[in-house]
């Protein structure tokens, strides 16, 4: 029996719990229990809010599916709804054209990007960083200290980063910390010096001027952020270079210029701020490399940005499947299999009737909601003081791969990248490796490295450069195009609902920022009759299994030591390397949409 | 309240001269569409109110009015958090977690009793006792009923928490209601759209901070600054539109030339919203100039209104001048006076109907 298995953990020790769980999107609770040394040895992860969205799909147009969809996450915005245009086409054996292809792709990556980015620095960065301690840096030492990790990055005066910690001081001055009030500023996992933290502040605030920018991209083909618009069949931005009326054409020169400047900063960005930001933190942490779970195991991919339309061998980031820590074998994946996913709820806030014991296909998915603590649980209904994960504790079901919990997101996708022999990611992963090594004198192997919460940390960071760096090759390429003539950008020829079949069924896979998303459709007369999503926080987040093993949060957990039990820094380190999005996870479906339970105004 | 340092200071003290301050007032004052002539109020304001606390909740939601918050360009966002106002509890970006994050709300509860801004992000479920969305153990509903009663004014952000938005779309299973049906006591400030534009979320903001009072609202209780205008009204392809010139399928000569989008389902001409004026990310585009009809995302019950590819049946016949309030209460009076307007509309229709407008 493995470790992460409910049945080897020790929940006899002390309690902590975190409710809110926060600098995450949506409502998510942990729980965990430490022993006499504070070493976590048991963690229950529960999502804490379910909104039934594809139970409103049901019996709509299935071209409209995208917009609802889209609402699943604003943080993850565009990713459902490209997801979801996917599984309509597919279900209705559409194709579009290469332009479409590579606007979507650049959409999808300027997602990428922008979102590991805010990920990092806004979400991720307080769990590494000490912005009071940075009060104590000298600014000429933290120029020396930028030159050194970066020495491209343009801001790297000592000026700057005086002008940088004197709003910073005057901030702290007045007493109202704002955001970071409350924050565990003294708890000694802090380590970073302090001209680290005055850098690693100065860029927080870089990079939340920079991100506005880079979604302006997806401003130019979908017409906002968040949430821009996508389309079945392709995409609805025209193009018009020269002729009439192209300057009120959607993408015309001055809007495909625009996008290339959004590309060439947001690059710039990267490889000079944000991969070195990451790799000067590790190096520092380089003792804290908890947090593996199961990364050291069992690890999912779809596989994305393929080259070529309709090959999903030439995919940038390849599918597949690790079990077991076997990097040697990537199995193939069939999301159509009915055997390969399935989802349970037995430790869920969902019924399967009178089988809660079984797994089942999104295609042929049920989902009950029945809300009830076990015997086990303290406190009430409306007041849990501590959950009983013996029973059903969360609003997220529980996905499984041939019955394997997996973890997805990008440090699955980079591992499987790596063992398929992707060389791009190679050199990526085998450079840093050997930056990190160097600058801190250790010999880390990739097997010891990668498999932690700083691993996961480091994988966004490198995707977010092949997301960039690619992003000059879509564009290109869609120029090409275009210079050779094709300027299509919708294929209309089932637009039409009276030329649908009667039923259809399709699926959209994609690799959303945090992992493998899946949606399942079936279409009868025209409308939607099923809608099923299993998105990446769902496996990420997901609770034990009928069989007893744990998911990827809970198990990255165990056997952490804490400094200080009642402040959560080492909890919100590693769940937030999987930058939890949990109004994702939680939306799944009611079969007849019926009212769930009496309304009862509190 | 003298804690709390004015918005005057708090630059002064970043060393921005008194030169720049007055720059940074004009700017404002044209940024809110107010012309030079207030720049001087501005200034008074600024130089005289103190920053001002607020607690952002975040219900059922997608999290999108976060981030299109963080979008915003004037103000930056980051001068927004660190200067204009307190941002003391927001549990997308703040350090804390767990019992630390509900001190924090309760400290700035306690200290700022009836001076704190209330922001709310999404909408509270009633199903299941409330525990479709839980906070701290308990339902959602309480923490924001809690935050509610001792705030100063309560800012309704994004189309969630001001009509109830995708949760509440028909058939509605976790019964989730916008916040004015729970919260029935204090003025509420809705700034809908899927997600407001990022400048109208810091613009509603910035002018409570600097006039110290809420925007004028219209009878739905929309800012009239930012919705009282269709975005039909305002849209660069609405000459096409009076000249009949129309994309009839996706990717034609026209969707090439730039032509009206009403007859691919464009929502424009019946969704108050400051799109095609403000513009969206800094005013890069919008939807329609992306090719894309408008969804009608800021408008309630949008959800329900039929396909997003559905040609509006009934335009109403109205002008520019007729705003949202009288168009609300025709349709609170129950006059269906919608008068069927389907493509035709020339440039002669519109003069045959403008003796008909009032409706």
């Amino acid at each position: 029996m493995s470790e992460l298995n409910a049945s080897q953990l020790d929940n006899t020790g002390r309690r902590i719990v975190v409710d809110p769980v926060t600098r995450i999107e949506g409502h998510m609770r942990c729980e965990v229990n430490v022993d006499d040394n504070n070493v976590i040895r048991n963690a229950v992860s529960t999502g804490t809010m379910w909104r039934g969205l594809e139970v409103i799909l049901k019996g709509r147009d299935p071209r409209d599916a995208w917009a609802f969809v889209e609402r699943i996450c604003g943080v993850c915005t565009g990713t459902h709804a490209l997801t979801s245009v996917r599984a309509v086409e597919d279900a209705l054996g559409i194709e579009i054209p290469l332009n479409a292809h590579l606007i979507r792709h650049l959409m999808d990556k300027t997602l990428q990007v922008h979102d590991h980015i805010v990920h990092f620095y806004h979400l991720h960065a307080l769990d590494w960083v000490n912005p009071v301690n940075a009060l104590k840096a000298d600014p000429k030492a933290t120029s020396e200290l930028q030159q050194m990790v970066s020495p491209a990055h343009p801001k790297s005066s000592p000026g700057y980063f005086k002008d940088v910690q004197t709003r910073l001081k005057k901030f702290v001055e007045t007493g109202q910390l704002g955001l970071f009030a409350n924050g565990y500023w003294d708890n000694p996992a802090y380590k970073l010096p302090p001209e680290a933290d005055l850098m690693a502040v100065a860029h927080y605030l870089e990079a939340l001027d920079l991100q506005k920018d880079i979604v302006k991209i997806h401003a130019i083909f979908g017409g906002k952020n968040p949430h821009p618009n996508f389309m079945v069949g392709g995409v609805a931005c025209a193009i018009n270079l020269d002729g009439t009326g192209a300057s009120g054409a959607p993408v015309n020169m001055t809007s495909l210029n625009f996008v290339l400047e959004r590309i060439r900063e947001a690059r710039e960005f990267t490889k000079n701020v944000y991969l070195p930001d990451v790799l000067a933190v590790a190096s520092i942490y380089k003792d804290w490399l908890y947090g593996g779970g199961l990364a050291s195991q069992n690890l999912l991919s779809y596989g994305t940005y393929t080259q070529v339309p309709g090959d999903k061998s030439t995919d940038l980031l390849p599918a597949g499947a690790i079990v077991n820590g076997n990097w040697d074998e990537v199995h193939p994946v069939d999301v159509r299999d009915p055997s390969e996913i399935q989802e349970f709820v037995t430790h869920s806030w969902y019924s399967y009737g009178d089988n809660d014991e079984q797994g089942l296909h999104p295609w042929d998915g049920v989902t009950e909601p029945k809300f009830e603590l076990g015997p086990n649980t303290k406190g009430s209904r409306t007041d849990i003081k501590q959950l009983d994960e013996s029973a059903k504790y969360s609003w997220i079901k529980a996905p499984r791969w041939k019955g394997h919990a997996m973890e997805v997101g990008p440090l699955a996708r980079y591992i499987i990248a790596y063992a398929s022999g992707r060389e791009y990611v190679q050199e990526q992963v085998n450079r840093s490796l050997a930056t990190f090594n160097q600058a801190t004198g250790l010999q880390l192997g990739l097997k010891q490295f990668l498999p932690s919460t700083l691993g996961r940390t480091l994988a966004r960071a490198l995707e977010c450069e092949l997301c960039a760096d690619s992003m000059l090759d879509d564009w290109h390429q869609l120029v090409d195009n275009i210079r050779n003539g094709d300027s299509s950008t919708a294929n209309v020829d089932k637009w039409d609902p009276s030329t649908w079949p009667k039923e259809a069924k399709g699926v959209g896979i994609n690799e959303a920022p945090r992992g493998a998303l899946g949606h399942w459709i079936k279409i009868k007369d025209g409308k939607i009759d099923n809608y099923q999503a299993i998105v990446p926080t769902t496996w990420n987040g997901s609770p034990r299994d009928a069989e007893g093993n744990i998911g990827a949060y809970e198990a990255a957990l165990l056997n952490t030591p804490m400094e200080r039990p009642d402040e959560p820094v080492e909890i919100l380190r590693t769940l937030h390397s999987f930058d939890p999005c949990l109004a994702c996870s939680t939306h799944v479906m009611s079969e007849d949409g019926r009212e769930l339970t009496k309304v009862k105004i509190r | 309240m003298s804690q709390i340092e004015t918005f005057y200071e708090v630059m002064r003290r970043q060393g921005i001269t008194r030169r720049s301050f007055l720059k940074y007032c004009s700017l404002t004052a044209a940024a809110l569409g107010l012309g030079p002539t207030f720049a001087p109020k501005i200034a008074n304001a600024m130089e005289t109110k103190p920053r001002t606390p607020v607690l952002w909740l975040h219900g059922l939601e997608c999290t999108c009015c976060s981030e299109s918050f963080i979008r915003s360009a004037h103000p930056l966002v980051k001068d927004v958090v660190l200067s204009m106002i307190s941002l003391d509890y927001d549990d997308t970006l703040m350090a804390a977690a767990g019992h630390q994050a509900e001190q924090s709300l309760e400290d700035t509860m306690k200290k700022y009793k009836g001076e704190y801004i209330l922001a709310v992000e999404g909408n509270p479920p009633l199903n299941e006792d409330g525990m479709f969305c839980i906070v701290g153990g308990k339902p959602f509903l309480d923490q924001l009923k809690h935050a509610a009663k001792d705030a100063k004014a309560i800012i309704a952000w994004g189309s969630c928490a001001s009509w109830g938005c995708v949760q509440a779309a028909r058939p509605n299973p976790t019964q989730a209601v916008p916040i004015h049906k729970v919260i029935t006591d204090k003025p509420i400030i809705k700034v809908p759209g899927c997600p407001p534009i990022a400048e109208v979320m810091t613009g509603v903001i910035t002018y409570m901070l600097t006039f110290g009072c809420i925007p004028e609202l219209d009878r739905q209780g929309r800012p009239k600054m930012f919705y009282s205008q269709r975005i039909h009204d305002k849209c660069y392809r609405r000459p096409h539109f009076d000249a009949g010139q129309f994309v009839e399928h996706w990717d034609d000569e026209g969707a090439r030339k730039g032509y009206c989008l009403y007859k691919v389902g464009c929502k424009g001409p019946t969704t108050y919203n400051a799109c095609s004026t403000v513009r969206w990310n800094e005013g890069t585009s919008f939807p329609i100039q992306a090719g894309h009809g408008c969804i009608g995302c800021s408008e309630e019950g949008f959800w329900d209104k039929g396909s997003f590819y559905d040609r509006l049946s009934n335009i109403q016949q109205f002008g520019i001048e007729q705003n949202a309030d009288q168009i609300g209460m025709a349709v609170a009076g129950g006059v269906g006076a919608a008068i069927a307007g389907h493509a035709a509309v020339s440039a002669i229709k519109r003069a045959q109907h403008k003796g008909e407008q009032e409706s």
